[in-house]
């Protein structure tokens, strides 16, 4: 086994060799941040915010965005995880053009929109559609992080509504990947909403005797965890995730106490019985085949 | 029923501590007041008992119906004891139970809402609080028995909504309803509690606000000086609603009722 680490050391340094040496030092200085384009345009690199190794990005993507040497899961964008998930070029999307209209007169709040609507290229913070996991169809639907921290607002809560009720249409499966801040508080009352609204149109598919697989991703929290995300039939989560109602900083303004280590991440949620199994993310793709086919898909 | 304009001179600071004050009635009052021979239900049937959530059977102008709501407690002794009305998971498996039996019996089921919100801590997590709210959630989306709520004090975040999920909701004209409290708005956006009366003002939570934005079916009036300065007034107010809403809803089929309920949530905040 070691023999296998050692190998891979080897290709690695090679690889930074090949790279020059302004990568080796504080390149991407950012926890996390991919850093870019090389200085000779060789490659650009990832680097694990735990344990600060750099990788090339082509081996990060193979190793689907997790650290082959810690297990760290990175946080990635809705369009790679959607690649990670589902059969090449099985995608279509559905709901696109969705967008919000600013419902409670929120100062600034359109702007912002339109200017991260600019940077991500997409109308608010989910990717909706179908597709196929190893040849079964399904619905899919992903949160994005990258979009006001994946914040349910009108659009969101209307596009994951719509899924589920596409979904209950066509006897089709339910994969929704959550990913979320929680409500998006510019929405005020219109975001509150949307919990009531996503939870009543799961339930409903539930009733028509639809499968809904719930993945939860760093981070759930709030009006998303607290809505369709855990009321999934089968509930999966990604290693570390922070999952949870309120989050950490609030609980220990509460209580005036530290939190305890692993406190609300999916192993801990695992622990006590809130999902099915952790998940790493190279395993994800099987297990929800395997879900599918349990179910008759 | 009450439907008007309430008085602009009121801002939505002052509103919120109004909902908020102590000497406002709270669940019990209600109970007191409005019905008869009520009968408290304890427990989650899973090992734990919440006693931020008020809930039984009772009856209303002989009608037996389900009553739920949070409890705040009229001292600091019963604050503590009730945990300032904010309930851990078992209080909403314990509401949750009691709307499933209320359906079992044909009962409606009447919800007041008064409360900071879900309680952030640490048993809250372990025990699944976003797990007993989105339960409860689904739940009342489907439930084929009236279901009405009334806004009393404060209605904040998911915590509130958690047994809102009513085919009428109601409002006191000073009662406050939004995604979290005007503290937490304030922290979250701005990094800065204390620009909360800011929040209060953006927010658009006063009963009037929400009327208009189609939120709530209407508003019940309050004495000068809220409801807790003479609340006779107020009570007579609120019964005067449930037994008109009671009457229209009685009148529907379980499925009309359900799928109403359904259609409702579903066109709101479209």
């Amino acid at each position: 086994m070691s023999d296998f680490f050692k190998e891979r050391r080897k290709l690695l340094f090679s690889l930074r060799e090949l790279r020059g040496k302004n990568n080796t030092g504080k390149a991407g200085s950012n926890a996390g941040d991919r850093a870019g384009e090389g200085s000779n345009g060789v490659s650009s690199t990832v680097k694990c915010p735990r344990c600060k190794r750099e990788y090339p990005q082509m081996l990060m993507d193979r190793k689907k965005m997790v650290c082959p040497k810690c297990g760290y899961h990175l946080p990635i964008s809705a369009e790679e995880r959607l690649k990670f998930t589902i059969d090449s070029d099985s995608f279509q999307e559905m709901d696109a053009e969705l967008e919000t209209v600013n419902p409670i007169h929120f100062p600034g709040y359109t702007n912002k929109i339109k200017s991260i609507q600019n940077q991500t290229g997409r109308k608010d913070g989910a990717l909706c559609g179908t597709a196929t996991v190893r040849g079964h169809k399904l619905v899919i639907a992903i949160l994005d992080h990258s979009f006001m921290m994946g914040s349910m607002g009108s659009v969101v809560g209307e596009k994951i509504t719509r899924a589920a009720e596409y979904a209950m249409e066509e006897k089709l499966p339910l994969l929704i990947f959550s990913c979320s801040g929680g409500a998006r508080m510019q929405e005020g009352m219109f975001s509150l909403m949307q919990m009531a609204k996503t939870s009543a149109a799961i339930k409903r598919f539930s009733e028509q005797g639809g499968l809904y697989i719930s993945v939860l991703t760093h981070p759930t929290m709030g009006g998303v965890s607290a809505s369709f995300a855990t009321l999934g039939d089968i509930m999966l989560a990604e290693p570390g995730a922070l999952i949870g109602f309120a989050g950490p900083r609030v609980i220990e303004q509460t209580i005036g106490q530290k939190l305890p280590e692993g406190f609300q991440r999916a192993e801990f949620l695992q622990q006590h019985g809130f999902v099915d199994a952790v998940v790493s993310r190279d395993k994800l793709r099987s297990n929800i085949a395997k879900i599918l086919t349990l179910h008759c898909y | 029923m009450e439907r008007f304009q309430t008085k602009k001179t009121i801002d939505a600071y002052t509103r919120v501590g109004l909902a908020r004050d102590k000497n406002r009635p709270g669940i019990a009052d209600y109970i007191d007041a409005l019905f008869t021979d009520f009968f408290c239900c304890r427990g989650d049937r899973i090992g734990l008992e919440d006693e931020a959530i008020l809930g039984g059977v009772a009856r209303f102008h002989d009608l037996p119906v389900t009553v739920i709501g949070h409890r705040k407690g009229k001292d600091l002794e019963e604050n503590v004891r009730f945990n300032f009305g904010m309930p851990q998971p078992e209080g909403y498996r314990k509401a949750l139970r009691l709307m499933k039996q209320a359906e079992k019996f044909g009962r409606p089921i009447i919800t007041f809402i008064d409360t900071p919100g879900a309680y952030p801590g640490l048993a809250a997590e372990e025990h699944g609080q976003s797990q007993a709210i989105a339960e409860c959630l689904a739940e009342m989306s489907s439930l084929k028995v009236p279901v009405i709520s009334i806004v009393t004090g404060e209605g904040n975040s998911g915590g509130a909504l958690a047994i809102g999920v009513a085919n009428e909701i109601y409002m006191l004209e000073h009662a406050v309803y939004s995604i979290l409290s005007p503290e937490g708005f304030a922290s979250i956006l701005w990094k800065d509690a204390s620009r909360s009366k800011d929040a209060c003002e953006l927010m658009k939570l006063t009963a009037d606000e929400l009327y208009k934005a189609g939120f709530i079916e209407g508003i019940i009036r309050e004495p000068e000086g809220g409801i807790q300065a003479d609340p006779e007034v107020g009570f007579a107010g609120i019964d005067k609603c449930l037994q008109d809403s009671l009457q229209k809803l009685c009148a529907l089929s379980g499925t009309r009722l359900q799928k109403e309920r359904y259609e409702k949530f579903r066109n709101m905040a479209r």
